[in-house]
């Protein structure tokens, strides 16, 4: 498969970024779509041209850094996935594609499609922690939790803090990463002692750090690669409103 | 507390929810008032009368400014912190995504719309009612068939009448109306998510509630804008010279 690709491309945080056009030629419809960044990427070390910056680790769609806003979409056309779990037999043949890195203010572009996503970290310890120390794994039947509050608090504790959320947001709002963290922890006996502080303390953390704030517009949860619900949205909002009235 | 009402991004959401609820029922208050007119105009003009210049009246007509007031003041300053949010650098690709309704990406613009036509509204109806009779200035005397009709404050149903005679006016109410219809069909079900009475069991319940109680509302409004248009000659002639009972 051939592709044409319009990649933005950005020397570093102060410089003016510009959309660069490659061609990559004799793609396998199996190959993955970093796996084809990384076949682009050799092909300009030969040429002897600089190659795109780009995030990623694991490339299991576990570990949260693959990003890249594909064909308008954060993490590419496919639903529920991240961006290395996409394959090129999803594009058509000969098809353009374009290539962005997160837009958002909290997360400044430092090089090609690299983001900063340190602003997640500070939401993170500001109040997304237990204190206690809970030492080795207890008794699976220690601590009776029911069913229903042990799949809600995975269903949340299943975000990798890609950002695709607020990248995606038509306000830059972090809200649906913060409601995972909190819901994840509020849904648990352990999490649930330190609900109120932490509540207060993240979403304010997430003001400061300059996210912008939630319409409701659903975007987050459509292109979440874990597919969060806004739901959590909502027990994040009853989180911090009782937590603000009790005060 | 006062100040997470103010400086919180969910404060901030909590207001627009408590304002915009309550201008949902003050709504659905005046959509069923409006309704009277198609019934009987006397029995409208008499509604009319109670809701004069008398200080409940008055009192609540401030509370309603400062609803509207605070609810469209609260959403220019979460637009602008959220244009602050999004940066200079925008996306050169953007799709719509999955499940995304196009009035809960539009809310401003909507709102814009419901403002300037609740401006022409006021126009049409208020400054020539309430503000007549707070400023004790002439009663609204436009000409009617040659003859000049001076209108009761009071006197809703001719207003209604007057107003709806003119087919550009029914087109504007329209829109207004369907405006209105798509602002309402995300804020009733967000207004629910903001405080947190929400879930995904729920989620389908509330966005068809929303789509009922505005096409609710929709149809309440452009059933007295279509009607009084089509029966404005006979309203008219039956309550031209109505004046309230000494």
């Amino acid at each position: 498969m051939n592709f044409t690709l319009k990649i933005w491309r950005q020397k570093d945080a102060k410089s003016h970024g510009a959309f660069e056009t490659y061609q990559v030629k004799d793609i396998s419809p199996d190959t993955s779509f970093l796996e084809m960044m990384d076949i682009l990427n050799n092909d300009l070390i030969h040429a002897g041209k600089e190659p795109v910056a780009f995030d990623h680790d694991c490339r299991e769609g576990i570990c949260g850094m693959c990003s890249l806003h594909i064909n308008g979409h954060a993490h590419g056309p496919e639903q529920a996935v991240t961006t290395c779990q996409i394959y090129m037999r999803k594009f058509r043949d000969g098809q353009t594609i374009v290539i962005e890195p997160w837009r958002s203010a909290a997360f400044p572009v430092i090089r090609d499609l690299v983001v900063d996503r340190g602003a997640y970290d500070k939401i993170l310890q500001a109040g997304g922690f237990i204190s206690v120390r809970t030492n080795s794994v207890p008794d699976g039947n220690a601590i009776p939790i029911p069913k229903k509050d042990a799949d809600e608090s995975m269903d949340a504790a299943a975000c990798v803090g890609c950002g695709a959320c607020a990248a995606t947001c038509k306000n830059g709002s972090a809200m649906l990463f913060v409601a995972a963290r909190v819901s994840s922890l509020a849904k648990l006996p352990q999490g649930r002692v330190e609900g109120a502080r932490r509540a207060k303390a993240m979403v304010a953390k997430m003001d400061e750090l300059g996210f912008g704030n939630c319409t409701n517009t659903g975007a987050c949860q459509a292109e979440c690669p874990k597919s969060i619900s806004i739901a959590h949205i909502a027990r994040l909002n009853r989180e911090f409103l009782s937590a603000k009235f009790e005060d | 507390m006062s100040c997470f009402l103010t400086n919180s991004s969910l404060g901030k959401k909590l207001v627009m929810s408590l304002t915009g609820c309550f201008l949902v029922l003050f709504i659905l208050f005046h959509m069923s008032m409006n309704i009277t007119v198609l019934f009987s105009p006397e029995a409208y003009n008499a509604v009319c009368e109670f809701l004069g210049a008398n200080w409940y009246a008055l009192a609540g007509t401030v509370v309603l400014v400062a609803g509207v007031a605070i609810h469209f003041i609260y959403a220019l300053i979460l637009t602008v912190d959220n244009y602050r949010a999004r940066g200079k650098q925008r996306y050169a690709m953007t799709v719509k995504e999955k499940g995304v309704e196009w009035a809960s990406k539009n809310m401003l613009v909507l709102g814009y719309i419901i403002v300037a036509g609740l401006a022409l509204h006021l126009i049409h109806f208020w400054s020539k009612m309430q503000l007549v009779e707070v400023l004790e200035s002439n009663f609204f005397s436009p000409e009617i068939d040659g003859a000049t009709v001076a209108v009761h404050p009071a006197n809703g149903a001719m207003l209604v009448a007057y107003t709806f005679s003119k087919w550009y006016n029914v087109v504007i109410y329209l829109v207004w109306f369907a405006a209105l219809w798509f602002h309402l069909t995300h804020g009733v079900w967000s207004m629910c998510q903001s405080v947190g009475w929400a879930n995904d069991t729920w989620y389908p319940r509330l966005k068809c509630l929303a789509k009922i109680v505005a096409t609710i509302v929709f149809l309440g409004f452009a059933v007295v804008a279509v009607m009084t248009w089509i029966n404005s000659a006979d309203i008219m002639a039956q309550v031209a010279h109505w004046a309230p009972a000494a």
